[in-house]
């Protein structure tokens, strides 16, 4: 029997038709999956599910349990069974794991907290997800993997039916995001039946039972994956044609070293005897890509953090070179006119001014490229996001759209578009291609080699290790804030990288 | 750099429908029709008071300082801060021009030069604690409201001390005297039968109504090369009638009476400096930037202190001209001048369809926010309703403009 069945749903925005009649079937007890490119539509089918688009604001049918389904708010849903965990994290990092658990739904008597019966029950919870923290740890001082966890044992709470997880995984760590899989597979076995949506397509074949494959707002196709389903056909249906290869063809040969980081350390922003970056050194040549591989945690992003002008951490100490000269990184400005960019892993908080428009975003790290003296050049500026959109693939009917409405991975691809438009040397990413889809992912590889065919170096942060493997010439693993090996292209694996952080 | 071109998807630009184009850009036509509709409230039922010459004028002179303050402000509430310490400002210079030419016999010339720099240093000092020390701007200049506020009344020694000569008092109360030859405006004079005309004063209105029709139609020009979706063309061709008509309107009521305010010219040249430099500097738009997102404006090579720190010192110097202006004006200083008057200044930014939380809002906005609550001070007061009653309905126009505002943000989801 069908729990779910969604008919003809249909939603616009100003300009962009987000859904054009699409249909969803899931059966009670299995495991549905919702693919599809970014800008697809997926996260908000989601949305009408639950009813952050109450009923009124889209066309079609929704009937849960048989029953015509009109939510007018995610509380409506919510008393349904039906539980969202949407791509962005709603936690609140400063409460602990009960507190978030139990927001806005306390186990009270008179309006007064009961403490005990609220942690016996937080207790209970997180042993249902395999977590072992103490129910009044802090969220903030957990990981995201954990944090993950967190948010699934909030839905436990509620009485759920359908478990809605939008990209669950994008940004956990290999080994967190199978605990979190295969906690899905225990709960379908409990009955708990879930719509998960991914653009890890491995994890896809992992769990799913079926799958529902959208692009650009409409079905294309419902996969049954019981009897074994390939990455390619999925993928097929995703793209609209046949993507035989994950990663351009590229042949480099790097030149002279280009930016050389000697004996970098960093202590930490508030606890000053703590030092999070131990004398790390490490160099990337002229048309090479370099991986740094690494655990959630492990120091990376601190590390590219606070070289790019000091934004992460105090008392730095160490040097950096480019093309041999020293030069001055105290400053993100000066970092960026020495030739150094950086992309960060965070978009919404650190990559984009979401209320305004592409254009805005594009332009914003480089103003000088687009004015004479102080004044702007709009029709200029109007040109470069223009050309970065169409380089980029940016999903969206303008450049003058607020990138808060975009999809997550075009939000991607605006934050890369800004920082290619300041022409570095050295262009560190970091986790370049979380949250994007195999056709984007391919777009954005491409990008990367034409940048190394220039001569320009690139520095990779990834948690992906498969795309380290294929994009990088040397991979660096780091461990708790040391660089601890480092492997050319073609002795490195999966198991090496493990084997060196683990050994350390 | 060198960029691949080998994209094909990108959805179709759809056409919005006229419908659509309103309520997405309901609150810059709200903004001007809720004036429009203030003015022509109040024209009728003052009998038409309102639109008298003597009253344009006198409207125009009892909001300077509000305006000039109000661009300031949108600057720092933009930059998302806000800056609690005008009033006293203001006050506090008003009263220190004072003390300097009353008191001490400097020219009224040194007295404004020193006024302003003096206004930038105190926008700096404070500045100087919310963009380093990062401390909220609302403690930082809450604590300079009081102590400019104390500082005004042990300057003063709790008294007023005026009047002014002259060479001060025409900052506020002056009028430009009409260039053109003296034979135009009584020709016109005779065509209008009106007693004169100031031709200077008709001249700039047109003037200023041409280049604001000629700027809109450049921007659509240009609009239209790039694609961009504008508005529907009957609704900029009656935009552009009303606005039109109504500056020339205005000025041609004052050409009949004493021509130019001076003030009005400071209003308008700040006016026009500053909506260019948040529209179309790099300065601007780094402010907006900051005001939007700091962390994303510092991680793109923004110097976000220094932008703060700039915002508050301009608006110390702004606060600083309004106090010169309001002090001229009044022709006298006293402890009490400026008080409450950063609640105005700030309703008006936010009626001008500013954020709270940063990165919204434009010159023009808090320019028209400002009149309206000037027009609906200046219309309750020719009809005699009590002060009590004054406060109660700003307060409630303040209310339903921030609504509206969280009401269209929400529909738009
Ligand atoms: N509030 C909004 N206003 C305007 N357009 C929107 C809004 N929300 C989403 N869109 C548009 O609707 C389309 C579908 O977006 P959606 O977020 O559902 O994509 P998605 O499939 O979840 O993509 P991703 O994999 O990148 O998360 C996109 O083109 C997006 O720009
Ligand atoms: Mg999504």
């Amino acid at each position: 029997m069908a729990l779910l069945s969604m008919q003809n749903i249909s939603k616009t925005f100003p300009g962009v038709k987000a859904l054009d009649r699409v249909n969803l079937d899931v059966q009670k007890g299995e495991i549905h999956a919702v693919v599809g490119e970014n800008g697809a539509g997926k996260s908000t089918l989601m949305k009408v599910l639950s009813g952050v688009y109450p009923h009124g604001q889209y066309d079609g049918e929704i009937v849960f349990e048989g029953e015509p389904a009109r939510f007018s708010g995610i509380s409506d849903s919510e008393k349904q069974g039906i539980i969202i965990i949407h791509q962005e994290l709603a936690l609140v990092p400063q409460l602990s794991i009960a507190e978030n658990i139990f927001l806005g739904n306390e186990c009270a008597r008179k309006g007064v907290i009961d403490w005990r019966k609220t942690n016996q029950r937080t207790e209970e919870l997180l042993a249902k997800v395999g977590l072992s923290e103490p129910p009044t740890t802090k969220v903030d001082s957990i990981g995201v993997g954990k944090q993950q966890l967190v948010e699934i044992a909030k839905a436990l709470s509620k009485d759920v039916k359908l478990l809605i997880l939008d990209e669950p995984t994008a940004a956990l760590q290999e080994n967190d995001s199978r605990k979190l899989l295969d906690l899905m597979l225990e709960l379908k076995a409990q009955g708990v039946t879930s719509i998960i949506i991914s653009h890890k397509l491995n994890e896809v074949r992992y769990v799913a039972d079926s799958v529902t494959v959208i692009r650009d707002g409409m079905t294309v196709s419902k996969l049954d994956a019981k009897a074994g389903l390939s990455e390619d056909e999925i993928v097929r249906d995703m793209v609209g044609r046949d993507m035989t290869h994950r990663f351009p063809e590229h042949s480099r040969t790097p030149g002279d070293v280009l930016m050389e980081v000697a004996d970098w350390s960093v202590w930490h922003p508030e606890h000053s005897e703590r030092r999070v970056i131990k004398n790390a050194s490490f160099n990337v040549r002229a048309g090479e890509v370099v991986g740094i591989a690494g655990l959630m945690g492990s120091g990376r992003t601190e590390l590219a953090m606070s070289i790019f002008g000091r934004s992460y951490g105090r008392n730095i100490t160490g040097s950096v070179k480019l093309k041999g000269q020293p030069i001055d990184v105290s400053t993100v400005d000066r970092a960026i006119s020495a030739g150094i960019s950086y992309v960060t892993e965070d978009r919404k908080a650190l990559g984009l001014v979401l209320d305004e428009t592409i254009r805005f975003n594009t332009t914003l790290a480089n103003l000088d490229g687009v004015s004479s003296g102080p004044i702007l050049k709009r029709n200029e500026e109007t040109r470069v996001a223009e050309r970065y959109r169409e380089a980029l693939a940016i999903r969206t009917p303008s450049v003058f759209q607020k990138t808060v409405n975009l999809s997550g991975g075009n939000q991607q691809k605006v934050v890369l578009a800004k920082w290619l438009f300041t022409a570095p040397e050295v262009l560190i990413l970091d986790e370049p291609t979380r949250g994007i889809d195999v056709g984007a992912k391919y777009e954005i590889y491409t990008i990367i080699n034409d940048l190394a065919a220039q001569g320009k170096g690139v520095v990779m942060i990834s948690s992906e290790m498969p795309e380290l493997l294929g994009m990088c010439d040397r991979i660096y693993v780091m461990n708790e804030g040391a660089l601890v090996g480092e492997l050319a292209a073609g002795d490195a694996s999966q198991e090496r990288i493990m084997s060196l952080i683990v050994n350390e | 750099m060198e960029l691949a071109d080998d994209t094909n998807a990108t959805p179709v630009v759809k056409t919005k429908g006229i419908g659509e184009y309103i309520s997405s850009h309901l609150r810059q036509y709200g903004l001007l029709f809720a004036l429009i509709a203030v003015m022509a409230f109040f024209e009728v039922v003052t009998d038409g008071t309102l639109l008298r010459a003597v009253n344009i004028t006198n409207l125009l002179l009892q909001n300077s300082y509000i305006i000039i303050m109000a661009l300031g402000m949108l600057i720092v509430i933009v930059s998302g801060n806000i800056d609690l310490s005008v009033g006293s400002v203001m006050g506090f210079i008003g009263a220190l021009a004072a003390v300097m030419i009353v008191n001490y016999d400097q020219s009224p010339y040194l007295t404004m030069i020193v006024c302003l720099a003096i206004g930038g240093l105190i926008g700096a000092a404070q500045g100087y604690w919310v963009a380093y020390w990062k401390i909220p701007s609302f403690i930082v200049t809450l604590a300079g409201m009081l102590v400019f506020r104390g500082l005004s009344l042990w300057l003063l020694e709790g008294q007023s001390v005026g009047p002014f000569p002259k060479e001060f008092q025409i900052i506020a109360t002056g009028f430009v005297p009409d260039l053109f030859p003296a034979g135009i405006g009584a020709a016109l004079a005779d065509l209008f039968g009106a007693r004169k005309v100031n031709v200077l004063a008709l001249a700039t209105g047109i003037a200023a109504a041409a280049l604001v029709v000629w700027i809109g139609l450049r921007q659509r020009a240009q609009n239209k090369a790039y694609g961009i979706e504008d508005e529907p063309t009957s609704f900029f061709v009656v935009r552009n009638v009303i606005i039109a008509a109504a500056l020339i309107f205005v000025m041609f009521k004052l050409s009949l009476f004493r021509g130019l305010p001076n003030v009005l010219i400071t209003m308008g040249i700040l006016t026009i400096i500053y909506a260019f430099i948040t529209e179309t500097t790099t300065v601007g738009r780094r402010i907006y930037a900051l005001g939007g997102n700091q962390k994303a404006a510092k991680l793109s090579g923004i110097k976000t202190e220094r932008l703060t720190f700039l915002a508050f010192t301009n608006m110390g110097v702004l606060a600083a001209a309004a106090g010169l202006v309001f002090a001229a004006r009044l022709n006298t200083a006293t402890p009490k001048a400026g008080f409450a008057l950063e609640l105005d200044v700030i309703a008006a930014v936010f009626i001008g369809g500013a954020s709270m939380s940063g990165g919204v809002g434009t010159i023009i906005g808090a320019v028209v926010g400002a009149f309206l609550m000037g027009v609906l001070n200046n219309g309750m007061s020719i009809m005699g309703i009590g002060i009590d009653y004054q406060q109660m309905i700003k307060g409630l126009v303040l209310l339903a403009a921030v609504i509206f505002d969280v009401y269209n943000k929400n529909k738009q989801g």
